[in-house]
């Protein structure tokens, strides 16, 4: 039997990854990245907490986290195809203007 | 035991391809490090007696997500970069260390209190976890569940419209669609529509 603390640590430490991907990264993509790495430690701790509680809530939001995930995934690819036909460049420093 | 060691190796193998995917200079190094990542988070569900979210972690973020990242990455002619952390690396790392150690001190020692519910093991051996989870999206969270393919249509539809913005669609001599930024490219000689020549 694997204590429930177990993997809290794991989530913790993958949303930390995430977090940290964010700050010191400058490419657009990786920064996309590291939003599903902490969308996935998120998840991972409604799993585990679903299953340790016994109720079926937390799979059921983890699945709604999921498709949210997808429709973010979608509408950063559209955002970057379009910037970078403007601007050919995947640099978050250099994306600085509203409209060219 | 044998449980255990299934965690070490998958919550492991998650954590190093989470590391590698934030780290790598590569950008394909690093979408194949996240799909590493995710197929091993499916081994974590696995293990929670949560069949049916693993097979939707495969399928979605292994199969759809990864792909579509993997496609848009091909658009960008990837190569290494030279400078690619930002001048706030260091107070970055070390904000996330006391983060994680914050978080790490507030989560560690959580329990479980009350008792517990109805979806033990022996209910999802007997019943099937995609059925417990049907059960559920459709009588509890039916509205979400509609609210849900709401939000997934809406992002269609604006992927749709942002990355289609500026390609004119316009019908070509041959009734063919013609997409408006190969007219830049050197015309033909001939205005005619190309014959279709079909073979024997």
């Amino acid at each position: 039997m694997i204590p429930l603390s177990y993997y809290i640590v794991v989530s913790t430490t993958m949303f930390v990854v995430g977090l940290v991907g964010i700050l010191i990264r400058k490419n657009f993509l990786i920064i996309l990245f590291s939003i599903e790495l902490m969308l996935n430690a998120a998840n991972i701790n409604l799993v585990a907490f679903s299953h340790y509680s016994g109720k079926v809530d937390g799979q059921v939001m983890s699945i709604f986290i999921i498709a949210v995930a997808a429709a973010e995934a979608a509408i950063g690819l559209a955002i970057i195809i379009i910037l970078f036909r403007g601007k050919a460049t995947t640099n978050v420093d250099e994306m600085d203007l509203m409209k060219w | 035991m044998a449980a255990q060691l299934l965690f070490f190796y998958f919550g492991g193998v998650t954590i190093a391809g989470a590391i590698v995917a934030v780290t790598s200079r590569n950008i394909v190094y690093s979408a194949l490090s996240l799909l590493v990542a995710f197929i091993h988070i499916a081994g974590i569900y696995v293990l929670l007696n949560a069949e049916f979210i693993a097979a939707v972690q495969i399928l979605v973020y292994a199969g759809a997500i990864l792909v579509l990242y993997l496609f848009v990455l091909m658009l960008f002619n990837p190569s290494e970069e030279k400078l690619y952390l930002h001048k706030q690396a260091k107070v970055g790392i070390f904000l996330g260390v006391v983060v994680l150690f914050m978080m790490l001190f507030a989560g560690y020692k959580t329990e479980i209190i009350g008792k517990g519910g109805p979806l033990t093991a022996q209910a999802v051996k007997e019943m099937g976890h995609t059925r417990v989870i049907g059960n559920a999206l459709f009588t509890d969270y039916l509205f979400p569940f509609e609210v849900a393919s709401l939000i997934l249509l809406v992002a269609m539809f604006g992927a749709i419209v942002l990355a289609g913005r500026g390609v004119h669609r316009k019908k070509g001599p041959a009734g063919r669609i013609d997409l408006s930024y190969r007219d830049k490219l050197p015309k033909k000689s001939s205005e005619t529509p190309e014959e279709v020549i079909v073979g024997r």
